[in-house]
């Protein structure tokens, strides 16, 4: 807070700075708030100000084969992409945190890289090996190149937990009798597990919000719920496309609401075996 | 044991062996253990994520069409020597390969790679194949029949650019993507002006990326500090509107952009309402669009690792450079801002490789003008499929990437990357 005692120059500067943080805050939630109404409207461009409100743009959204075929592609291809990544890379995070061996940093680049590489490039290269391999146009080529790109966010997560983690628990659970898979399920599972599950959110939100490789890779059988509203943003902007938005927001706001939930825990869980 | 040997020999474990041998196979062990765990995924992304890529790469220099397509010719032509118009067997081994290219319709593919070097070349096979199988006479020669079939034949530069690529590997499309071109002595030179077109694509891509990046940092950081430094309930709240946008969908986002930002968009309806503007903005479909949507999107990969790094700078520093009689904009400047730097730009850094690959955001949002270089992979992979030119342009844009996240892994180490 400002103090009585501040300058003028300190205040224009006080009030110019939290203008300016507010004015960003809002630039980034308006485009959110902006659409979900017009998911509502009767109207058939996407324009304010709405006259009639009708649900209609959700029935052709929930009536309509084509999106309701994405939609079910997505919840495919996405929590299978997502369980295959979160298998694989939170073994790989417990292997690169439990020793050091040589080439460690650069592995670790190596299983990162997915992120930083740009998409379209994935894209050309996974259709020119998976093309002759049969595995365009199937649910399988999409689910494998979509794990490559959530498992990323797993190995960094579940790595950071492992950073916290008090290996002398292990020593003690072992001391008290219990056997390695004992002492894996009871100790070491429940507390590297949000890192897992978060790990998991966001390598789900990736698959989930992935649509260049799915330009490249998949069919129209296979077409994701982003891929279609890609061709549907380029082609002709129907409120349908609202619709699937606001369902989207929900979504994403449901899948932070659960993040912040394990943060929590994750924190409670923290401080509880310190004290 | 005499005494002299038990002090002389090494520690040992209770069961007679060298602890230091122990301890090194233990350690062995561990390693290996750690080793096996890791690789399953290594295998798995080496299969789906590097080979793929080593294949994109492999094919910005893959040059296979003529020695598949014309072989006899391809062996030929390796003996010529370059001066003058190569010897009776080549045109003989052409008249053979035209032959056999024509039975199997592959003339297309020969006449396609060939007219990337001469722009005519196409219909010069094309005609020349439709005449196949010569009827050559005891005594006539293959060579006088093709120039006088044309006369190009009889132009040493069309058999130059034929020797050229009779290898398996060419660096054709690797420089037609730096605007470069092959001389007769196999130089690179630079394009002639009209000719070139991906260096101001590259230059553009890097541009675009800048500004995106600056602007975020500008936005960014202003919005990092007043959270860092805001009570722990006000500042969760408010994070919960960086983080909701983060979350979203890039095309829900990209949607609503269009609705806000088109013609008769709520800002320019709102603008004209107020009667600041006189007619719309063009703001969507053209580079202000762009910037505002990328933005929009790469802000939070700024805010979120700035504000982790401004939360663990304990506030009690800015305090007590104030007490001891700094202004507090020089207390900011000198003790906070060099503590946030390195933070900060690791999250700049990242934000530009991100811009760099970009594809959705101008592909929907902008215009010709605004399309970056992954607009002109994916053009040339499913407009005029030509794998040469979409792998090379790929090739460069991921050895850009690599090294700005080599430099990154340096700076900050990838398993530092922060998600917020």
């Amino acid at each position: 807070m400002l103090p009585n005692y501040a300058s003028p120059i300190e205040r224009i500067w006080f009030w110019t700075f939290r203008i300016l943080c507010v004015s960003v805050l809002i630039f980034l939630v308006s485009p959110l708030l902006v659409i979900i109404p017009l998911s509502f409207s009767d109207n058939t461009f996407l324009l304010y100000p709405i006259e009639n409100f009708s649900l209609r743009w959700y029935q052709e959204f929930f009536g309509n084969e084509v999106w309701l075929n994405s939609l079910k592609n997505s919840f495919i291809v996405a929590p299978a992409a997502t369980l295959l990544a979160m298998a694989l890379g939170s073994l790989a995070a417990v292997g690169l945190s439990s020793s050091n061996f040589p080439g460690k940093s650069l592995l670790m680049s190596i299983l990162i890289s997915p992120m930083v590489v740009p998409v379209v490039i994935v894209g050309v290269g996974s259709y020119l090996f998976f093309a002759p391999l049969g595995l365009t146009n199937s649910y399988l080529g999409l689910i494998l190149v979509h794990t490559a790109l959530g498992v990323p966010f797993v190995v960094i997560t579940v790595s950071a937990t492992l950073g916290n983690f008090n290996v002398n628990l292990i020593k003690a659970s072992a001391n008290l009798g219990a056997n390695p898979l004992t002492t894996y399920r009871r100790v070491v599972f429940p507390l590297i597990a949000p890192g897992v599950i978060s790990g998991g959110l966001f390598a789900f939100a990736t698959s989930f919000d992935e649509v260049v490789v799915t330009l490249f890779l998949a069919g129209p059988e296979q077409s994701t719920l982003p891929r279609q509203m890609f061709g549907g943003i380029k082609e002709n902007i129907s409120p349908a496309i609202a619709a699937a938005a606001t369902v989207l927001i929900l979504f994403s706001i449901a899948l932070l609401l659960t993040l912040e939930w394990l943060r929590g825990r994750a924190e409670k869980m923290r401080t509880a075996v310190e004290h | 044991m005499s005494e002299t040997m038990t002090m002389n020999a090494p520690l040992t474990a209770a069961d007679g062996e060298s602890l230091k041998v122990k301890l090194a196979r233990e350690r062995r062990n561990k390693q290996l253990k750690a080793i096996a765990l890791v690789a399953p995924l290594a295998l798995f992304l080496l299969l789906t994520f590097l080979v793929p890529i080593a294949m994109l790469l492999k094919r910005s220099v893959d040059n296979p069409e003529v020695i598949t397509y014309l072989p006899q010719t391809s062996a030929e032509i390796a003996g010529w020597d370059r001066r003058g118009l190569p010897s009776e067997a080549v045109f003989a081994a052409m008249a053979r390969d035209l032959t056999v290219a024509k039975e199997q319709k592959t003339v297309p593919e020969i006449s396609k790679r060939l007219n990337m070097d001469i722009s005519g070349f196409r219909s010069l096979i094309q005609r020349t194949a439709r005449k196949m199988p010569l009827e050559v006479a005891a005594g006539e020669s293959v060579r006088d029949q093709f120039i006088a079939m044309d006369e190009r034949w009889g132009d040493p530069d069309h058999w130059h650019v034929i020797a050229k690529n009779a290898k398996s590997w060419t660096p054709y499309y690797l420089y037609s993507s730096l605007d470069l071109r092959e001389t007769k002595a196999g130089m690179p030179e630079l394009a002639p002006e009209e000719e070139r077109a991906f260096l101001s694509i590259f230059g553009r891509t890097l541009w675009m990326s800048m500004w995106i990046t600056l602007i975020s940092v500008l936005l960014g950081y202003p919005i990092a500090y007043w959270l860092a430094n805001l009570p722990a309930r006000k500042s969760n709240l408010l994070m919960i509107l960086v983080l909701l946008p983060f979350w979203t969908s890039v095309l829900v986002r990209v949607a609503s952009w269009i609705v806000l930002l088109q013609q008769e968009g709520l800002i320019n309806s709102a603008l004209m309402g107020l009667g600041i503007i006189g007619e719309p903005l063009q703001l969507a479909f053209n580079r202000t669009g762009v910037y505002i949507a990328m933005v929009h999107i790469l802000l939070p990969f700024v805010i979120l690792p700035a504000y982790s790094v401004m939360k663990s700078i304990p506030p009690t520093y800015m305090r007590a450079a104030i007490s001891l009689g700094d202004h507090p904009f020089a207390a900011f400047w000198k003790i906070y801002f060099p503590q946030t730097v390195a933070g900060v730009a690791a999250g700049a850094l990242l934000v530009f490789i991100m811009c760099m690959g970009y594809y959705i955001t101008p592909a929907l949002l902008g215009g010709p003008q605004e399309q970056m270089v992954s607009y002109y992979v994916a053009f040339y992979t499913n407009v005029t499929i030509n794998w040469g030119m979409a792998a090379a342009l790929g090739s460069l844009l991921l050895v850009a990437t690599m090294t700005l996240y080599a430099v990154y892994s340096k700076l900050v180490g990838a398993n530092k990357l922060s998600l917020g």
